[in-house]
C-alpha cells in the first residue's frame, strides 16, 4: 500500500519549512495544504485539537503535531535513507539540546523585534543578539551544527535565514555584520538543493511581515 | 559500571529532576545524586550547563547532558539493556512525546503561575489545569491501550513526564482545596497516579506531599515579594 502522507502547513512558517526541508530530504512524495490561519480548516481543528496550529503531518490518515516531533518521526519511519540524526546517544542527546534550544528562543525574539518598536525592540535586538552569539558559539569552526554534514539542528535553525532579511530590516540592523558565522553557515547550507528549494524568498517574506506589521498598528 | 561514572546534579523537590532518577531506575543505574545547593549555583552546575544554568544535569563519565526530556531519551539510547522507555512504534512515540511537550510548555507553566497569586484568582487556573487532566485522562485511554501505564504494562516516557509532577499537583490540591485528579471525572488517571506512585522505579524518590506544601510556601511568598512566612 502506497504511503499516505499530507502536510498542513502556512508558507511563511518557519516550523513548517522543517518537516518540509525533512520530507525533501527523505524524497517523501506528500500533499501541501496551505492553510489560512484565519479561517482554519475543518481538517485542521480535527487533526490537531489541542493547539488548532500547523504544520501537521497526516501519515495514513494519522496526525503528528510539533515541528521537531513531526522531524523525528519522519526519521524513525523513513529510516533507511538520510538520517537527519547521528546514531551516538550523547550525540543525539547534543543535537536534540540544542535543537530545543533554537525552538525555545529564536522564534519568540525574532517575533519581538518585528512586532515592537522603541525600548522594547531595543531590548529584544539585544537578546536576540546574545542568542545569536551563543549559536555562533555552538557552530564553532564546524561546517555545520551537525559537524561535518548538517543535521538535526542545522534543520531546526535555517527556516530562520527566509526571515534574516526581514528581521534585520525591521530591526534596522545587518545580520550579515552582527552574525556573520551564521550567515556564513546559512549560505553554505543553502547549497544543499533540498533547502534552496523549500525556502521561500526572503523578500517575499518580508512582504509578508510587513503586511503584519500593518495590522498591529506598526506602519 | 561504577557508580560514579553517572552523577545527576537534581533537588529534591525538582520534578524534572525526578524525572531523571526515574529513567535512571528504570534501567538499573547506578548513580550519585548531588543535591545543588543554589544561591549560589554551584561551580559544577555553571560548568556543566552554562547555557541554561538549572537542574537537572545529568553527568555520564565527563559528558554533561541538559534538559529533562533530552536526559529521558538519552538514558533510554545509552542503556538499551533493560526495559525500554520510549515506545517503539514511531507513531506512539510521536505521541508520548506531544503530550510531554504539552506538559511542560502548556500545562506545568499554569501549575506555577498558582504560586504567584492567591485566593480567587487561583480558581480560573485551577480549571485550565483540570481541562488539560481531562485531555490526558483521554490520551490514556488511547496510550494505555487497556494496560497500567501510557507505556502500556510498564512505566514509559509519557509517564515520566506526566507522573513527575504529581507531588505538585497534590500541592495545589491542598492549597486549594479543589481536585484536580476525580474518581468521578478521570477514573483511569486516579488509578493510574497510585501505580505509578507505588512502582518500584518510583517509590522512595517522589517527594512527600507535605515537604512540598512547606517548600511551595516559601517559594509562594518569594515570587509575590513578601517576606517568607514561617
Amino acid at each position: 500500500m502506497a504511503d499516505e502522507v499530507v502536510l498542513l502547513d502556512f508558507w511563511p512558517s518557519m516550523f513548517g519549512m522543517r518537516v518540509r526541508i525533512a520530507l525533501a530530504e527523505k524524497g517523501i512524495e506528500y500533499e501541501y495544504k496551505e492553510e489560512d490561519l484565519g479561517n482554519k480548516s475543518p481538517l485542521l481543528l480535527q487533526m490537531n485539537p489541542i493547539h488548532k496550529k500547523i504544520p501537521v503531518l497526516i501519515h495514513n490518515g494519522k496526525p503528528v503535531c510539533e515541528s521537531l516531533i513531526i522531524v523525528q518521526y519522519i526519521d524513525e519511519v523513513w529510516k533507511d535513507r538520510s538520517p537527519l540524526l547521528p546514531t551516538d546517544p550523547y550525540q543525539r542527546a547534543h543535537a536534540r539540546f540544542w535543537a530545543d534550544y533554537v525552538d525555545k528562543k529564536v522564534y519568540e525574539v525574532s517575533r519581538k523585534i518585528w512586532t515592537s518598536k522603541g525600548e522594547e525592540k531595543e531590548a529584544g535586538k539585544k537578546e536576540f543578539f546574545e542568542i545569536f552569539k551563543t549559536l555562533e558559539g555552538e557552530l564553532g569552526d564546524k561546517p555545520y551544527f551537525g559537524a561535518e554534514t548538517f543535521g538535526f539542528v542545522d534543520l531546526s535553525l535555517i527556516p530562520f535565514y527566509s526571515w534574516f532579511y526581514a528581521i534585520e530590516t525591521f530591526g534596522e540592523f545587518n545580520m550579515e555584520a552582527e552574525c556573520p558565522k551564521i550567515v556564513a553557515w546559512a549560505k553554505r547550507y543553502l547549497q544543499k538543493e533540498t533547502v534552496a528549494k523549500t525556502l521561500p524568498d526572503q523578500k517575499k517574506v518580508y512582504e509578508f511581515v510587513g503586511q503584519m506589521r500593518k495590522r498591529f498598528g506598526l506602519e | 559500571m561504577a557508580k560514579n561514572d553517572v552523577k545527576l546534579l537534581g533537588a529534591w523537590p525538582s520534578p524534572y529532576a525526578l524525572r531523571a532518577r526515574i529513567a535512571l531506575n528504570i534501567k538499573s543505574v547506578k548513580y550519585e545524586f548531588l543535591e545543588e545547593t543554589f544561591a549560589p549555583k554551584s561551580e559544577l552546575l555553571l560548568k556543566s550547563n552554562p547555557v541554561y544554568k538549572k537542574i537537572p544535569v545529568l553527568i555520564h563519565g565527563d559528558k554533561p547532558i541538559c534538559e529533562s526530556l533530552v536526559i529521558v531519551q538519552y538514558i533510554d539510547e545509552a542503556w538499551t539493556s533493560g526495559p525500554s522507555i520510549l515506545p517503539s512504534d514511531p507513531c506512539d512515540r510521536a505521541i508520548h512525546r506531544f503530550w510531554a511537550v504539552y506538559l511542560d510548555e502548556t500545562w506545568f507553566p499554569t501549575m506555577r503561575g498558582l504560586l504567584a497569586v492567591q485566593g480567587e484568582e487561583r480558581k480560573p487556573l485551577m480549571d485550565q489545569l483540570s481541562e488539560g487532566i481531562v485531555l490526558l485522562e483521554e490520551a490514556f485511554g488511547k496510550c494505555s491501550k487497556g494496560k497500567a501505564f501510557f507505556g502500556g504494562d510498564g512505566i514509559g516516557y509519557l509517564d515520566i513526564a506526566f507522573g513527575c509532577f504529581l507531588g505538585w499537583l497534590r500541592v495545589a490540591e491542598k492549597i486549594t482545596g479543589l481536585k484536580l485528579l476525580d474518581e468521578a471525572k478521570t477514573p483511569r488517571l486516579v488509578k493510574w497516579a497510585e501505580s505509578f506512585c507505588a512502582d518500584a522505579a518510583v517509590k522512595g524518590i517522589m517527594p512527600e506531599t507535605d515537604k512540598l506544601l512547606e517548600f511551595a510556601k516559601v517559594l509562594a511568598a518569594k515570587m509575590r515579594g513578601a517576606p517568607p512566612k514561617n
